[in-house]
């Protein structure tokens, strides 16, 4: 099937590159991996790389003064430069290590409701979309519910996009945070960033991106998009778990006050009051992840090497075949948009007459790994009517072969539920 | 993985034909539980009967969104407990229980479970255990709050 246009030329040797696609599950069956938009599997050189930090360059960083801890420590913030490059943030110093995605959110999410030029006030508003997942929704009501403040959403279509046409009536001058989703988990859908970004400056507003989904399969330029902050996971992009990305301008992030206390994060602390560092340390108290960050380096790097572009376009190639194959089957309805062209490689269905976690144990008894439910973005589904959906969905890694095998599991699972 | 030892027919029939399902009057409690990993919902009504120190059991109603299997637990479960006194009913739940925590090791009693046993395979399904069991755990909440309201 390699004649599908768009996909990543040696795809049998990048392949190669992921031990875990030898594996061979229960029955001898090999592994159809179609859960990457849950989390990515990992490349040799990930592990590699993690592995002989550990083995041979651990300490702790920025306090050992000793070899190890130089070592550890350039390691460490080698990651960082690392990551600025991915982003193409002006300053590597904007970068912060945080545990996932979620945190990063609820960084920027706490802080704003101290005091400081960018607090969130009684009666402010704060905007999000009906599509994000619950770690883009919860850090904003708690923050609007601690602060009286007003939190309002852009609604969706039908076909899954955003539904800008009130965009004047919820982006006013009383809009202090814009915060919404570049590519959604669930529909897929891509949204126009630096269109709502524009908007947002116009009234002052910040801007607040969830690339967790963007960052795996879209080259992400934070001056492009003209994002203030925006947030992405590690264990999404190749990388491990336990470690995530807040990348914040400058100015923005030196108004923000700190968010955990600790070590690290201070320039000199009395027992009365303490004074704190610049960034990025400012917002990372404690140890870090140090390993994860090392990792997290190295699989930038390595999506780098072949490229967001053509990672992008093989995700468009795969996620078109699976659209393809998924039309041909009756009572499978996709929700979210059908264009692959507008998509990113998430795509959510329903069977009609089988629920979708029995959908994905029966492919899961063929070897083939799914998600079922409601994927952390309850509101998206409750929109479409759905209670829970089951979603495929693909990477660099995926081949169209694997698309077929789901397509045939599918099928299989309605003869098995004796459904028509 | 045996599909077969999962889906037993029983439970598809369970599932394709559920009992008891929909909601009735009267009732003197009603619960909503929601399994938040998968978003499987259940809302679940009891109506005891009886004298104080004998409730009967006399009607579970409920309306439930889920799967196969939380689906036929529902079904199987307003089988064994509709017209028990409520301490026979949590006995069937305790023996539900044990059956759904044994690994697989625990040989199930068809004098108490009935079309419960069918449920035995569900037990190596660590992920299954849970859509299992949401019904029940419903069942044992509203009941424990009639029986409260009925002490007070
Ligand atoms: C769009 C989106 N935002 C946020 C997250 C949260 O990522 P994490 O659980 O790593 O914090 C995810 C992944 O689950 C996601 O898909």
């Amino acid at each position: 099937m390699s004649e599908l246009t768009g996909l990543l030329p040696g795809l049998e040797v990048i392949r190669k590159d992921f031990p875990i696609l030898e594996r061979r599950l229960s029955g001898d069956l090999p592994l159809v991996y179609l859960d990457s938009a849950n989390t990515s599997q990992k490349p040799q050189v990930v592990i590699d790389t993690m592995v002989d930090h550990l083995e041979r360059h651990n300490a702790n960083v920025a306090r050992a003064m000793h070899q190890l801890g130089a070592e550890s420590s350039a390691a460490f913030e080698e990651a960082r430069d690392k990551v600025a490059r991915f982003l193409n943030a002006p300053s590597r110093d904007e970068v912060i290590f945080a545990k996932n995605a979620s945190e990063a959110l609820n960084l920027v999410a706490n802080t704003m409701a101290w005091a400081g030029p960018l607090e969130v006030k009684a009666g402010d508003r704060v905007v999000i979309t009906e599509m994000e997942h619950h770690s883009n929704i919860v850090p904003w009501q708690l923050l609007t519910e601690r602060k009286g403040a007003e939190l309002r959403w852009f609604g969706l279509t039908d076909d899954g996009h955003l539904d800008l046409s009130n965009i004047d009536e919820l982006i006013t001058e009383n809009t202090k945070v814009v915060a919404l989703t570049w590519v959604s988990n669930m529909l897929g859908t891509v949204n126009p960033i630096a269109e709502i970004a524009r908007r947002a400056h116009e009234v002052g507003a910040v801007v607040v991106v969830d690339a967790s989904q963007a960052a795996p399969q879209l080259p992400v330029d934070v001056q492009a998009v003209d994002a203030d902050f925006l947030a992405f996971t590690g264990h999404k992009v190749t990388g491990p778990t336990g470690i995530g990305v807040l990348w914040g301008r400058t100015e923005l992030l030196d108004q923000l006050p700190p968010f955990l206390g600790g070590g690290e994060m201070i320039t000199t602390v009395t027992m009365e009051k303490s004074t704190y560092a610049g960034i990025p340390h400012k917002f990372e108290a404690g140890t870090p992840p140090i390993v994860e960050a090392v990792g997290l380096g190295a699989a930038v790097d390595y999506l780098t090497e072949i490229g967001l572009e053509n990672i992008h376009r093989h995700e468009q190639a795969v996620t078109g075949y699976l659209l393809d194959g998924l039309a041909t089957i009756g009572g499978v309805s996709v929700l979210g948009p059908t264009d692959p062209a507008q998509r990113g490689g998430a795509v959510s269905f329903e069977i009609a007459g089988i629920h979708p976690h029995d959908v994905a144990q029966t492919l899961d008894a063929g070897g083939i790994a799914v998600r079922a439910g409601h994927h952390c973005a309850k509101p998206a589904h409750k929109r479409f009517g759905v209670q829970s959906s089951t979603r495929a969905s693909s990477y660099l890694y995926t081949t169209p072969a694997e698309i077929d095998a789901l397509i045939e599991g599918i099928n299989y699972t309605k003869k098995y539920f004796k459904v028509t | 993985m045996d599909l077969d030892s999962l889906y037993q027919e029983i439970i598809l029939d369970h599932y394709r034909s559920p009992h008891h399902a929909g909601l009735r009057e009267p009732y003197e409690a009603e619960v909503h539980h929601v399994n938040p990993t998968c978003g499987d919902e259940i809302t679940l009504r009891v109506h005891l009967d009886g004298d104080p120190d004998n409730l009967i059991v006399t009607d579970v109603s409920y309306d439930a969104e889920g799967c196969s299997i939380s689906q036929a637990a529902a079904s199987v479960m307003t089988d064994l407990v509709i017209g028990q006194p409520v301490d026979k009913a949590f006995a069937a739940h305790e023996a539900f229980l044990e059956l759904m925590q044994g690994r697989g090791q625990v040989e199930p009693d068809e004098e108490v479970l009935e079309d419960g046993i069918a449920f035995a395979g569900v037990a190596k399904f660590p992920a299954r255990i849970k859509c299992a069991l949401l019904s029940w755990m419903a069942f044992k909440d509203a009941t424990a709050q009639v029986a409260t309201k009925e002490e007070a």
